[in-house]
């Protein structure tokens, strides 16, 4: 600590398998993790742009595991308290109001490339889990797209991810989505034996 | 073992003056007790516990180790510690690492008996820290008890535990001791002690042993890491193996759970492996497994493993009620309880409990998770207080700020995980309200159940979305994981629930049969010992 910052371009990958631990690597280190223990280090805009990938990450938990090691008054940043919130609708699954406070924090989150395209997987994974068939209004709630653009959307996905479009009795547009083990949940395998013989990992 | 006595670096005693200060637990320290008399029964034990060392007689070493180290310190050293190292040295040819191992040990005695002072915990991490050279850097031929390898990456992970908590206490601290924070601060570094862990494990090879192992070109677990024939020592391969478990610990203090169980992935624990051999290391191993499995919401997962391990208890606690590790192995079944408590009542997988662990939980428990279910504020206290109860003891292991106005903030660390994980009971407050109603129906429409649960029906959806993502966990392989036992989907405005049904209990039938099975085997093994 306190020595000479050298220039060095290791890799990660690198830096991290040469010497897990060692605090001279942290500026080399800080564009890629937190510095969890030295609070006083922590880089805040760097940190931002690490959680908002960790909620582009979603259904993972990376934003979780990454709050575990930010100490509390860090997290009382006006920024971070914005995207806790975020991470909050998204955990319980209000779409709308994701996309309502979304659409306020734009300065924040523009950062990031790809952040609505990676949000709306995640959306769309939630929906999978859950729906057989989605009527339309959820969906363009879920992925704030509506009208044309969306008609579009579906196109895209009729054509590449096995969606159906269906009409249903004389109400909305009935999107069926593709068969997963989740939304069709007698396609599981019977695992489900009470304590286990073998324990598959 | 080196044969000079060298201990030009580690004689800290001589040069920092020993007597504990007072207000430190030192003020019952009896007035005639001179730390270089060597009572006779000291002698003889560190002149035979020398011996075996050096003829590598394992059996002896243990029965040494954990039987009469723990009768000394109960007749002779209840209020003081051990003699000192100096005192015993000429007894022992001056033996260097037969001095390491002797202070480690004092150390010990002085951490669980009395109450170390700040010197001895800055002089005890520079005894580790010359130990654990030598084990590195020198070449070793003993070989030593598991249970001893084991304890010792135990007590250097709870030393630094130990140390963090006090270092964090700074209200408290005299002058002396602040100067000694400034002056030693390397001592119990975070980077130094998870470097000396992660250089054992490495320069142990152990993670390739154990992949050897899986090849058939290796034994390790089959002779629990001894080296019976070859006579190679075994201390660097097991500390390598044990600092595995050591880093898990060390990494759920920081609240940093997956690199955590990253650094567990080389042992497998679905299988019998030397983690197994010694209890604490066991009890660790699936303690701090289990936790991060319910922080990182793979709640079955943990689940399974808590079960396990308390049947494990339940069946073999009797077998160590001399061990010196007895109440220790108390505490964690009771802890592991109430993991198990707040596991099931957030994902109610009750069919992967064995019957035996659910009635003890049932006895412990029922009033609370019946509470728990609820959602309201008593819930919540409830939440709060199992998981205060049971949780680790976390660190913030960043040095402390030693300018005025002092702070404590030794419970920062702990009140930030204990926040977010009430903040995850939140997310899922209306889940088991929306499960008991699910159960009562194979199909229901959206808006029925909206009507039921009191909210309206794009709300009802989100929580029907929510219940799904939450039973849901990602694996370290970013498979998707279920944790649910009633599943359901959605049709448009209908939702269809499934329920696994109930399937006949062969498993545990059969698994009971087993266990007794092996009590009677082991049972038969003893007749035949005697």
């Amino acid at each position: 600590m306190g020595r000479e910052q050298q220039q060095v371009s290791y890799t990660v990958e690198q830096l991290v398998s040469v010497n897990p631990y060692n605090p001279d690597i942290l500026t080399d280190l800080e564009n890629y993790v937190n510095e969890q223990f030295e609070p006083g280090r922590m880089s805040i805009p760097i940190v931002v742009q690490i959680l908002i990938k960790a909620l582009m990450a979603m259904p993972a938990s990376d934003f979780s595991l990454c709050l575990f090691l930010i100490p509390e008054q860090v997290q009382m940043e006006e920024q971070f308290k914005t995207l806790i919130v975020l991470s909050h609708y998204l955990e319980t699954a209000r779409f709308g109001q994701f996309w309502d406070e979304a659409a306020k924090s734009r300065s924040i989150l523009e950062v990031v490339p790809g952040f609505e395209q990676a949000i709306q997987a995640y959306a769309i994974h939630v929906l999978s889990l859950t729906y057989q068939k989605v009527p339309r209004p959820v969906l363009a709630e879920a992925i704030n797209i509506e009208g044309l653009s969306l008609d579009k959307f579906m196109e895209h996905h009729v054509a590449n991810s096995g969606w159906i479009l269906e009409k249903s009795h004389g109400r909305s547009q009935l999107i069926v989505l593709p068969r997963n083990e989740f939304n069709h949940p007698e396609l599981k395998k019977h695992t489900a034996e009470g304590v286990p013989f073998e324990h598959k990992k | 073992m080196a044969s000079s006595y060298d201990y030009d670096d580690g004689s800290l005693e001589s040069r920092y003056g020993r007597p504990p200060s007072a207000g430190h637990g030192g003020a019952s320290m009896d007035l005639s007790y001179d730390p270089n008399f060597v009572p006779d029964s000291v002698k003889t034990f560190v002149v035979h516990l020398y011996r075996h060392i050096r003829e590598k007689n394992v059996y002896e070493i243990h029965q040494m180790y954990e039987g009469s180290f723990q009768r000394l310190s109960d007749r002779m050293f209840r209020d003081n510690p051990w003699p000192s190292v100096e005192a015993i040295a000429p007894y022992v040819d001056n033996d260097h690492v037969f001095c390491l191992l002797y202070r480690e040990m004092w150390f010990r005695h002085v951490y669980a008996r009395l109450s170390p002072t700040g010197r001895q915990r800055v002089e005890s991490w520079d005894n580790y820290c010359s130990l654990f050279g030598v084990v590195l850097h020198g070449v070793v031929n003993m070989q030593l008890p598991n249970q001893w390898l084991w304890d010792m990456v135990d007590e250097f992970v709870y030393q630094f535990q130990s140390y963090c908590q006090y270092r964090a206490k700074l209200k408290s601290k005299t002058e002396e001791e602040l100067q000694l924070l400034q002056q030693y601060d390397q001592a119990w570094n975070v980077y130094g002690v998870l470097n000396y862990l992660q250089a054992l494990v490495e320069k142990s090879a152990i993670t390739e042993i154990l992949e050897r192992e899986k090849e058939g070109l290796e034994q390790f677990t089959a002779t629990d890491g001894y080296d019976y024939e070859g006579g190679t020592s075994n201390v660097l391969k097991m500390l390598g193996y044990y600092s595995m478990i050591g880093l898990l610990r060390v990494h759920c203090l920081l609240g940093d759970y997956h690199t955590g169980l990253k650094c567990l992935a080389p042992i497998d624990i679905s299988q019998q492996g030397v983690y197994n051999v010694v209890i604490g290391s066991q009890i660790s191993t699936i303690y701090h497994y289990g936790f991060a499995n319910l922080m990182l919401r793979r709640y079955a997962e943990a689940i399974r493993e808590f079960n396990k391990i308390l049947l494990y208890i339940l069946k073999f606690k009797q077998y160590h009620q001399k061990s010196p590790q007895y109440d220790q192995i108390l505490k964690k079944n009771e802890q592991m309880y109430a993991l198990l408590a707040i596991c099931l009542s957030l994902c109610p997988q009750i069919n992967l409990v064995e019957e035996n662990v659910n009635s003890q939980l049932r006895d412990k428990y029922n009033e609370k998770m019946t509470k728990m279910l609820r959602y309201d504020d008593e819930a919540y206290a409830v939440y709060d207080e199992l998981f205060t109860y049971a949780c680790p003891k976390f660190i913030t292991p960043s040095a402390p700020v030693l300018e005025e106005p002092l702070t404590n903030y030794n419970q920062d660390a702990y009140r930030l995980q204990l926040k977010l994980f009430l903040y995850e009971v939140k997310q899922q407050q209306l889940l088991s309200g929306v499960r008991s109603f699910l159960k009562l129906y194979s199909t229901i429409s959206i808006g029925k159940l909206a009507a039921y649960m009191e909210v309206d029906e794009p709300t009802l959806r989100t929580i029907l979305m929510t219940y799904k993502h939450k039973m849901h966990a990602v694996d370290s392989d970013g498979n998707i994981i279920p944790n649910a036992d009633l599943d359901f989907y959605i049709s448009e405005d209908i939702v269809h629930v499934v329920e696994s049904k109930p399937i006949k209990r062969y498993s545990d039938y059969f698994l009971r049969q087993v266990l007794k099975f092996e009590e009677m085997i082991s049972e038969l093994d003893r007749i035949k010992l005697d």
